[in-house]
């Protein structure tokens, strides 16, 4: 199915070529396993496999999980607690359940800035891009809703704010806000609709996976240079590529092993590092905690969230254009959705000719900015909205913005970029030297 | 064209269409029952309404009570609360009606047609802001009144929102008293 030329799978037995005539899923497999894939591929470039493997095991720990929970009002809480209590070996089950999301944050936002540096996004990966997109939106879902089954403070209060997102909306956002929680208020509705939805969007993404996959199988992998596998010949593609098995698989198993070695320990020794501590208090629909934060993968687009208060002059047009439909609550819920929106336009919106940042001087600045941007959003998020932090969350957040919609538009007219090897072979030996017996091209 | 071929042409078009609308329509039958699951039940819906004695209030404290799922602050409210909320001029805030379901939706923001009583000392209000849902705390932020921990929102002895990202007032819902010491939510 790739475009590039290789090796297919050849059935030798007669069995193999029974099976192969009626269902070729062996030469399905053995041509997704050996993909061509470029031989250059950095340590950027493990965050898929460390993402399928959070994915397997936040299904396999959470379908334990569910068969020791309970998703009623009053006893939510405490079926969590007799897992972590009474359930064998149910305390490290769920720590690592918890903390899974965490590992899958991290790889997730991990493998979108290694997609924004080196140009992934980029013709003809758009569609990958778009994929992705839409199963980091499931993942955020998959993720909020399962912070509500636990019934604690937190879990309670995070879900009047998330889904009062959707009642921001004017004239009908009651009216979907009420659909959502099948009531007026956070309560039995919501916590027994969510606990299905939670068990069920794992499952879609895993269905995007691997549509993710197929569509990256068909381009392509991108690669450091940003420089196409040449498709010439099969004897070309050979010297830019190398097959998945067993050179990546190998490389990705071993970085997955170093990672989940700091997982485990986190999990061993701080598994409450991360997670809130008045998520611990049950649910009481009569006090908000005094100071309410999501967890810290949601915190960026939290801060983008709270930056957009009725002072700032743009709620303040924005209002006055629209008649007033549009408040600085509605706003600040387009500016979170927004955040993510532009992003996955980044495809349309980035107009330089060089793919990789490697070979663009002044993006790297701007991008490397983009990472610091998104770090103090994270650190303004997790702050009261109090004093300093307001203003400093309106300029985290308009840069987000100005470097999808200004930055990138206008550095592919103003920027000259440096001039990328001609093949991937040549980055390669450039790196590694060329390989003995093989005289130097 | 022949004329034979234009008539054969538009009768199947005109069965295409036929058969793909009344698809759509059965498609959207069969989902619809799925979709509307999803909103309240009936045992949900059923309209409550409850009563609360008020007679162990002290004034200056506030009475938290759950009404179809949500908080409603029930304060009595100091002389000091009353008259800072008093003497803010219309045109200081930002949502200028008084969002109390037992008034007419035009009325001002006054504090007088905030207060459940005349004296103004009992205001009751959803406990509920208006911005993304949270229960406010009362005694923070600079006007005296609430403050919502979620996103800063500030309002004041009134629950009017001065501050913050809340678009509209503390919202008041259906009360009145029944006697002295006992109020009728909804």
């Amino acid at each position: 199915m790739a475009g590039i030329p290789h090796d297919h799978y050849e059935p030798k037995s007669n069995s193999e070529k029974w099976l192969h005539s009626r269902l070729p899923i062996v030469g399905l497999l053995y041509d997704t396993l050996m993909i061509p894939t470029p031989k250059n591929l950095n340590w950027m470039w493990i965050w898929g496999i460390v993402l399928a493997f959070a994915l397997v095991l936040q299904i396999a720990t959470g379908i334990v999980l569910a068969m020791h929970y309970t998703p009623q009002v009053s006893m939510a809480f405490n079926s969590v607690e007799h897992i972590m209590r009474d359930v064998n070996g149910g305390y490290m089950i769920r720590y690592m359940h918890m903390n899974g999301a965490s590992l899958f944050f991290v790889a997730v936002y991990m493998h979108i800035f290694r997609g924004l540096y080196y140009g992934s996004y980029k013709a003809p990966r758009e569609v990958t891009w778009i994929i992705g997109m839409l199963m980091y939106l499931v993942m955020m879902g998959t993720a909020f809703m399962g912070y509500v089954l636990p019934w604690g403070q937190m879990s309670f209060h995070g879900t009047a704010v998330i889904t009062g997102l959707f009642g921001a909306i004017p004239f009908i956002g009651n009216s979907i806000q009420t659909w959502l929680l099948g009531a007026g208020a956070v309560g039995q509705p919501a916590l027994n609709r969510f606990f299905s939805l939670h068990y069920l969007l794992p499952f879609i993404l895993a269905g995007l996976t691997i549509v993710h996959i197929w569509a990256f199988h068909t381009t392509g992998n991108n690669n450091p240079t940003g420089v196409e596998v040449r498709r010439t010949s099969k004897q070309d593609a050979e010297k830019d590529t190398l097959p998945f098995w067993p050179y990546f698989v190998i490389k990705d198993l071993f970085a997955l092993a170093v990672i989940l070695a700091v997982f485990m320990a986190i999990v061993g020794f701080m598994p409450n590092y991360l997670g809130e501590p008045v998520n611990y208090v049950p649910a009481n629909p009569l006090q908000t905690p005094t100071h309410i934060v999501p967890e810290w993968y949601f915190l960026p687009f939290y801060a983008i969230l709270r930056s957009f208060t009725q002072d700032v002059w743009v709620v303040i047009f924005a209002n006055w254009i629209s008649f007033g439909i549009i408040d600085a609550k509605f706003f600040g819920v387009l500016a979170m959705f927004g955040a993510i929106v532009v992003m996955a336009l980044a495809p349309w919106l980035d107009t330089s000719s060089v793919r990789s940042g490697r070979y663009r001087p002044m993006f790297k600045w701007w991008f490397a900015l983009l990472v610091i941007d998104f770090i103090v959003l994270m650190w303004v998020g997790s702050q009261p909205p109090e004093g300093i932090f307001p203003y400093i969350g309106l300029i985290g957040a308009t840069y987000w913005f100005a470097y999808f919609l200004v930055i990138l538009p206008l550095l592919g007219v103003i920027e000259k970029p440096l001039t990328p090897p001609a093949t991937i072979e040549e980055d390669f030996n450039a790196h590694y030297g060329s390989p003995s017996g093989t005289p130097a091209e | 064209m022949s004329h034979a071929e234009e008539h054969q042409g538009t009768r199947r078009d005109f069965i295409y269409y036929v058969t793909a609308g009344a698809g759509a329509v059965a498609a959207g039958a069969a989902v619809w029952p799925l979709i509307n699951q999803m909103n309240p039940s009936a045992d949900v819906l059923a309209l409550s309404s409850i009563r609360v004695d008020i007679s162990g209030v002290q004034n200056g404290t506030q009475l938290v009570v759950l009404w179809q799922g949500k908080p409603v602050f029930i304060r009595s409210r100091t002389q000091k609360e009353i008259d800072e909320a008093r003497a803010v001029k219309l045109s200081d805030l930002v949502d200028r009606t008084a969002e109390n379901d037992n008034l007419p939706p035009s009325a001002e923001a006054t504090d007088e047609n905030r207060a459940l009583s005349k004296d103004g000392t009992w205001l009751v209000t959803m406990g509920v802001c208006t911005h993304l849902g949270c229960v406010p705390n009362f005694g923070e932020g600079e006007y005296g009144g609430w403050f919502c921990p979620c996103h800063g929102s500030v309002y004041d002895t009134a629950g009017r929102i001065r501050k913050g990202p809340a678009p509209k007032n503390l919202h008041i819902p259906k009360v009145a008293f029944v006697d002295d010491t006992t109020i009728k939510l909804g």
